[in-house]
């Protein structure tokens, strides 16, 4: 279709969009290429917001890098925080007591249920309609109101301790967030009713930015964006961790493979992330929230670890190299928007600039995630 | 033709519908708070910058100057300083400066103190042009407590 979109006299413009633009959500740059309203390139310049995170924790300590994992993606910051402790406790060989685990499946997953709805209601307001936010951002501070409670903080959370939690969560915790499941249940309707199934939206994402499943291997997408094109990879599922397989869960896959499809899988993973919370809440054992013995100074052994955890946006994943001092040798973070966005050039040629802004809104870009 | 017809009634439909809803909401309470009129408190475990602990029976803190904080914090935003003090068992502190414009409040001080001398203030009504009102002292802090 890029060929067909090029006029006869083959005449094309340059503009700039962002790094300041509301559709990016954050300091994305796209260059395009443009012929009249159709894209003839869209290149993806990045690193306005790089804060080499990798390379803070080739200089900090173990312990002293956790507060960083809150701010590579600030709005499923427990996936990343969930991601760094289990990887130094594989290293460490820390044994986790089933209520700290259960307490991190619980918040991790109202946090993807947050982070879920900030994307949902940015995206609709991307695509013009302003009322869906407002709504979604209600909900939304009810999860991060219970997750202040618990945590202490509404956002760059750093709750997770190797071998446990910060602190043990409360019954007015557990029954918050009973009360938060039920009233977002009876919530979830009028979402569909007023969003999912109005044409205005349907027009504007039924069929524009269809990606295949090979081009979603190509470049390494995950998360919803693969789910969407209608492969079944979840991490949680795939390599499970923590205690992921002792729930009951599906994971939602849609074959269309268009922003229809993407974002139907995460209104459906809005649904399955309660089922877990409450299958968690049900099964809360009672004990100790921090392993016994966990030791002061992290030095683990020499080798090459990794680990991967499926944050909200995809699979996020860590590589360690440790030469066995108290800091990691190399540290490699795997952010899945990154890959997300990598496919954006190839796969927005030829499309209106109104869709590839539909589409770009349907990868769920956090571009802070990105940069690193 | 049937098509253009058959759109024009679901576009209505969606229309109407979408509508219902959000007239809905204007029968309901306001979720929001007219913020500098009115404010929040914060929750019990809510992080704001830290601060020294009172001690109500002596009226003063219960540091004891080791120094832990300062050497498990991520961001080097805690400066103090404890002199030996004739007669006084240990050190005394005379200096525990915190530069909050670096903290990241992941709480790693408060968790290697162990006589419990420092938690997080529930301050968060914090706003400024100048970045040396983010340099707090808190051993002068303590002293203002109540």
């Amino acid at each position: 279709m890029g060929s067909q979109a090029l006029s006869q006299n083959n005449e094309t413009f340059e503009i700039n969009l962002g790094p300041q633009h509301p559709a990016t959500h954050g300091v994305l740059r796209v260059k395009l290429t443009m012929d009249g309203e159709y894209i003839v390139d869209a290149e993806p310049v990045l690193g306005y917001i790089h804060r080499m995170h990798e390379l803070m924790g080739e200089n900090r300590t173990w312990a002293k890098y956790l507060p960083n994992m809150g701010r590579i993606d600030y709005l499923s910051a427990l996936s990343y925080n969930l991601g760094y402790v289990q990887l130094v406790e594989k290293m460490m060989g820390i044994e986790v007591p089933e209520r700290a685990e259960y307490i991190r499946v619980l918040t991790t997953e109202m946090n993807r249920i947050s982070s879920h709805l900030l994307w949902f209601g940015a995206f609709v307001l991307d695509l013009g309609g302003f009322t869906p936010l407002l709504y979604a951002f209600d909900d939304r501070e009810h999860i991060l109101d219970l997750l202040e409670s618990v945590t202490g903080s509404r956002l760059t959370y750093c709750y997770y301790r190797f071998g446990g939690l910060y602190n043990d969560v409360d019954d007015d915790f557990l029954t918050g967030c009973t009360q938060f499941l039920k009233r977002l249940r009876s919530r979830m309707p009028m979402y569909h009713k007023l969003v999912t199934g109005n044409v205005i939206l349907r027009q504007r994402l039924v069929g524009v930015g269809p990606l295949s499943a090979e081009m979603c291997r190509k470049y390494g997408a995950t998360g919803p964006v693969l789910r969407g094109s209608g492969v079944n990879y979840d991490v949680r599922k795939n390599e499970p961790y923590s205690i992921y397989p002792e729930l009951d869960f599906d994971v939602p896959v849609y074959s269309d493979g268009d922003s229809m499809a993407r974002y139907m899988v995460r209104m459906d993973e809005i649904e399955q992330s309660m089922r877990i919370v409450e299958q968690c809440i049900a099964k809360m054992p009672q004990g100790e929230i921090k392993a016994p013995k966990v030791p002061k100074l992290i030095k683990p052994a020499i080798g090459d670890y990794y680990h991967a955890v499926e944050a909200a946006r995809g699979t996020f994943a860590i590589r360690a190299v440790s030469d066995g001092k108290n800091q990691a040798y190399r540290m490699k973070l795997r952010a899945p928007t990154f890959c997300n966005l990598s496919l954006y050039q190839e796969a927005s040629k030829g499309m209106l600039l109104a869709d590839a802004l539909a589409f770009m809104g349907s990868l769920d870009l956090v571009i802070p995630e990105i940069d690193r | 033709m049937a098509g253009y017809f058959n759109s024009i009634l679901t576009g209505t439909k969606s229309l109407v519908t979408g509508l219902l809803i959000t007239q809905a909401e204007f029968f309901k309470k306001p979720v929001t708070l007219q913020y500098p009129h009115e404010s929040l408190e914060m929750t019990p475990r809510y992080r704001g910058h830290i601060q020294l602990v009172k001690n109500p029976e002596t009226g003063t803190h219960q540091c004891i100057s080791c120094g832990m904080c300062q050497k498990g914090c991520p961001s080097g935003c805690i400066t103090l300083k404890g002199v030996k003090q004739e007669g006084v068992k240990g050190k005394v502190l005379v200096q525990y400066d915190l530069d909050f414009t670096t903290c990241s409040l992941c709480g790693q001080c408060i968790e290697n103190c162990k006589p419990g001398a420092i938690e997080f203030s529930l301050e968060y009504n914090l706003a400024s042009t100048n970045k040396e009102d983010f340099h707090y002292d808190l051993l002068e802090r303590v002293k203002e407590q109540k």
